[in-house]
């Protein structure tokens, strides 16, 4: 008969305690979880990317939906458990939900410390503990206005630079002397802060928090010297409490924590507990590693597997700020039988503490350069003596024996039982048999059958590393496509990392993103100028030297080096005068070709470059702006004549084609997006092989996209059907807005339809009104910068160079 | 002795980008990157004649703008995987006027 095994609480320890479980005895239980928080089991490590930027929510999820689905698990959202019957074996829900139990597991976790002061119920006083608490600073970040943090230890630095990067102005508050004191020894703390201050954080050591002041809503906080600092926003982090309230009235034992044995049992046989709730030998954790290790525990005495018994280690401790890098372990106080042994460079801003007794290391302090963490804490959980190397011990692994700097050798000296991943105590030779035995090739499968690099991903680098070592030449590191040769980070990064970052320039992101060249190449340059053209419109400055010779002068460059120019002809509609004043240009310039073009206008090829601005000024007398025929960006709208002419027609095709290109003309867009407007079904604008295409129906309008009629043939989808003109153009407007913020540079609409979804773009064009009014409203905003004819602007003088040779010779003036 | 030909300022030319020079027997393209030294080579891609002035420059190269080949501003030679060279032309700069060498121009047109 299957037990009943229910679980309260659904964060990380009790996720990984179910994996085991699910493992090692998948049928012995019918499994329910209470969860008090709306969502699944997501990664509370990575909040700090998401709060900088650097992740998504959906990219932190452990378990989706399916995965308890699959398992059979009742997961309960947002129930929390109010009352445990131990006499019933029952729990009960603030909802009205009660389930009975045979065996109960405790994982409530824990609360936030709020310091009690006065004012610490005011509105926009929040704490840092969940995808909430991310949320509502998020929120508050929108303004870029000041922020308080409470607290400089591990996650109050963290919240700090997150809230630094996204815009807000921040100050940290801290009652010790130095940061992180019980991670860091005095001297690493000082150039952590040192750190953060470079980065605009301000930090206040020895500062006392008094009261939090506001009227209302927060205004500041006032510290005990009397001083106030202007705030708009208090995060407080000064520390976390296990969540015992739920333990305590059920009568269990409990003390700091839930006390528990070393297999993870609560004085109440059938209750067990794990996570940061839990007090075992007296120690009470709050890093992942430990909790993992509590999860296998529990996995193995719920499954009836083995004895397992949990024994403390030392984790090493890393801060999640990018651009940081600080590792430290074990004991690192001073005293009489110790010894220790450090290396400065302040140019580099780097210092290494190694403390010893008994020539054991017993702790260590890395800032700055962090790589012979592992190899140091290797050696400290071995206790190896280490006299002979005593010498060269604090120049790293990489010294000893000669060996060389490589980093690669540096692994591969590392022996089968050296710990790679702290946080799931995953060893190198597991992860080596595992890739062995599996065939694994890609990171994603080593992480997904090992857990390695798997929680915070700082040993990324090391399993990759191993991963190279074990697959030799198969293994290619790529599975993410780079930009180019002058990066390992794929478009999709690099896009998200310029909005999250705040990178503006060209320089920044290069800067930034640690490019590998000094100005990138002819791959990269257009793509960021693009990338930067659209995510930051009105401050840009558009670098002209990154775009292609046919977007810097505004005409399509020839095979012999001339050009020819394509004037916009709105809808593909013209006129005597318009024509007239093509023939007369066409004269003047004595321009070799005249041709029309397939989207509807007339194209004049073969004119020489320092021609362009007086044959432009000529078209522009005439009315004539830019065809934009030569860019990445909105190229013509064919039409059919519709309702005016047409017999079969059922709306006003040439009308709608117009507005749409009048509206949209000047836009710059990954790749070129070519639209048609059809007024009837027969489809005479040959709408349906479009970027965008309309077919007119007699009830509305039908929206098509992602066709394509040039390397590949491909028919449209259809985005959906509306009513009137002005849905059609909303709808419109938005799809290109969401293909200009999510493509890839070069790519075009049905490449990138095809890899999002299309059911993906349907459900935030046409079935979600806000956010297709959001992307509305961005477009129209960036055309307030985009929609200037270049023509007009080039023949005003703009970019004189490009259309002028330096300078002219013929020889004799060299040889005077 | 070389005899040197004035054609213009630093300023003249924008930065990570090129101009070019006309001469009876073709083109010199003059390039200035990104860390300000200038450069001359033939303003004509042995592949199919493209303008290499209108490429878009990085580091001390260029990206021909028709078939996107690339050259060494320094050798003149092309990178990766296609095989050419342009001639070089000496570039002196004195009080932030460019000079080319015109006798390797000459030689250039011959």
């Amino acid at each position: 008969m299957t037990e009943k095994l229910v679980i309260i609480g659904n964060g990380m320890a009790p996720g990984r305690m179910l994996e085991h479980l699910l493992e090692a005895a998948p049928d012995r239980y019918r499994i329910t979880i209470f969860n008090a928080e709306p969502r699944v089991n997501y990664d509370r490590i990575m909040l700090s990317p998401v709060l900088s930027g650097e992740k998504a929510y959906e990219e932190i999820v452990i378990h989706g939906d399916g995965w308890y689905i699959k398992h059979g698990i009742m997961l309960y959202k947002g129930h929390k458990i109010v009352a445990i019957d131990r006499e019933a074996r029952t729990v009960t829900s603030d909802k009205g939900v009660t389930e009975p139990y045979d065996k109960l597991v405790i994982a409530t976790g824990s609360v936030p410390f709020i310091i009690p002061v006065p004012g610490k119920e005011l509105p926009g006083v929040l704490s840092y503990r969940d995808l909430d608490d991310v949320g509502a600073m998020l929120l508050a970040a929108q303004s870029r206005d000041r922020a308080v943090v409470i607290g400089g230890g591990l996650l109050g630095l963290e919240a700090a630079a997150g809230l630094k990067e996204r815009g807000m102005d921040v100050t940290v508050l801290h009652v010790m002397p130095t940061l992180m004191e019980r991670q860091l020894d005095p001297a690493a703390g000082y150039l952590l802060q040192k750190q953060l201050e470079a980065r605009g954080i301000t930090v206040r050591t020895k500062a006392n928090t008094r009261q939090i002041v506001g009227d209302g809503k927060v205004q500041g906080v006032e510290l005990d010297t009397g001083e106030i600092i202007p705030a708009t926003l208090v995060v407080m982090a000064v520390g976390i409490r296990p969540n015992v309230g739920l333990a305590k009235e059920a009568g269990l034992e409990v003390n700091r924590g839930i006390i528990t044995d070393d297999r993870m049992q609560t004085s109440d046989p059938d209750i067990f507990a794990l996570g940061e709730c839990v007090e075992v030998d007296g120690r009470v954790y709050g890093l992942v590693a430990p909790l993992y290790e509590m999860a296998k525990v529990m996995a193995a005495k719920l499954a009836g597997a083995g004895d397992r018994r949990f024994v403390h280690s030392d984790t090493p401790t890393k801060l999640k700020v990018t651009g940081i890098d600080l590792y430290s372990i074990g004991d690192f106080a001073d005293g009489e039988d110790r010894e220790e042994i450090i290396l400065r460079d302040a140019a580099a801003g780097i210092y290494k503490r190694v403390i010893l007794q008994d020539n054991r290391i017993i702790g260590t302090v890395l800032f700055g350069e962090t790589a012979d963490g592992a190899w140091f804490n290797d050696l400290k959980k071995k206790e190896v003596d280490i006299s002979e190397m005593r010498d060269t011990l604090i120049f790293g692994q990489a010294f000893q024996g000669g060996a060389s700097a490589d980093p690669l050798a540096a692994v591969a000296a590392l022996a089968d039982d050296a710990e790679i991943c702290g946080c799931n105590g995953v060893c190198k030779g597991k992860i080596v048999s595992t890739i062995t035995e599996k065939g694994l090739t890609s990171l994603d499968d080593v992480r997904a059958h090992t857990k390695a690099s798997a929680s915070c991903g700082s040993c990324t680098g090391l399993v990759e590393k191993v991963m190279a070592l074990t697959l030799g030449d198969s293994y290619n590191p790529a599975s993410v496509q780079p930009m180019c040769t002058c990066t390992e980070l794929g478009h999709d990064e690099v896009r998200r990392l310029i909005k999250a970052k705040g990178l503006k320039t060209i320089p920044a992101v290069m800067q930034e993103l640690e490019w590998k060249t000094s100005c990138g190449c002819a791959k990269c340059r257009p793509a960021l100028n693009y990338y930067l053209v659209a995510g930051w419109p009105g401050d840009y400055a558009d670098d002209y030297q990154s775009r292609f010779i046919n977007e810097r002068v505004h005409a399509n460059i020839q095979k012999d080096g001339t050009y020819s120019v394509v004037p916009r002809m709105w809808g593909g509609v013209t006129s005597a005068a318009e024509l007239r004043a093509i023939a007369d240009v066409v004269d003047k310039f004595a321009i070799p070709t005249v041709k029309v073009t397939g989207g509807q206008r007339i194209d004049m090829l073969g004119i020489r470059k320092e021609d362009l601005p007086a044959v432009w000024a000529d078209l522009g007398q005439a009315g004539f702006v830019s065809g934009h025929a030569y860019a990445k960006g909105l190229r013509t709208v064919k039409t059919c004549v519709g309702t005016d002419w047409c017999r079969f027609g059922t709306q006003d095709s040439t009308g709608l084609g117009i507005r749409i290109e009048k509206f949209m003309w000047g836009s710059w867009t990954p790749a070129k997006v070519k639209m048609a407007v059809s007024g009837c079904p027969r489809n005479c604008a040959e709408a349906t092989c479009k970027d965008v295409g309309v077919i007119c129906v007699d009830s509305g309008y039908e929206i098509h996209f992602a066709g394509a009629a040039g390397l590949d043939i491909k028919g449209t989808e259809v985005l959906g059907l509306v009513r009137t003109e002005d849905e059609a153009l909303e709808a419109i407007v938005a799809l290109v807005q969401m293909y200009r913020e999510q493509a890839r540079y070069l790519e075009r609409i049905y490449k990138w339809a095809k890899r999002v979804g299309l059911d993906e773009i349907r459900r935030q064009i046409m079935a979600d009104p806000d956010r297709r009014k959001a992307y509305f409203e961005r477009f129209v905003f960036s055309q307030k910068f985009a929609q200037v004819d270049p023509w007009s602007e080039r023949v005003s003088g703009k970019d004189k160079h490009e259309f002028q040779p330096m300078a002219e010779t013929d020889f004799r003036v060299a040889a005077e | 002795m070389m005899d040197w030909l004035d054609i213009g300022t630093l300023d003249d030319i924008p930065l990570r980008g090129a101009r070019c020079v006309k001469t009876p027997n073709g083109r010199i393209g003059i390039f200035r990157t990104h860390d300000d030294r200038v450069f001359a080579i033939e303003d004509h891609c042995p592949h199919k004649g493209g303008p290499l002035s209108q490429g878009i420059v990085h580091g001390a190269a260029v990206t021909c703008p028709l078939h996107n080949w690339v050259f060494s501003l320094e050798t003149g030679k092309a990178l990766g995987a296609d095989e050419g060279s342009v001639k070089t032309i000496p570039v002196r700069i004195e009080d932030g006027r460019i000079a080319i060498a015109l006798g390797a121009l000459l030689q250039a047109a011959e």
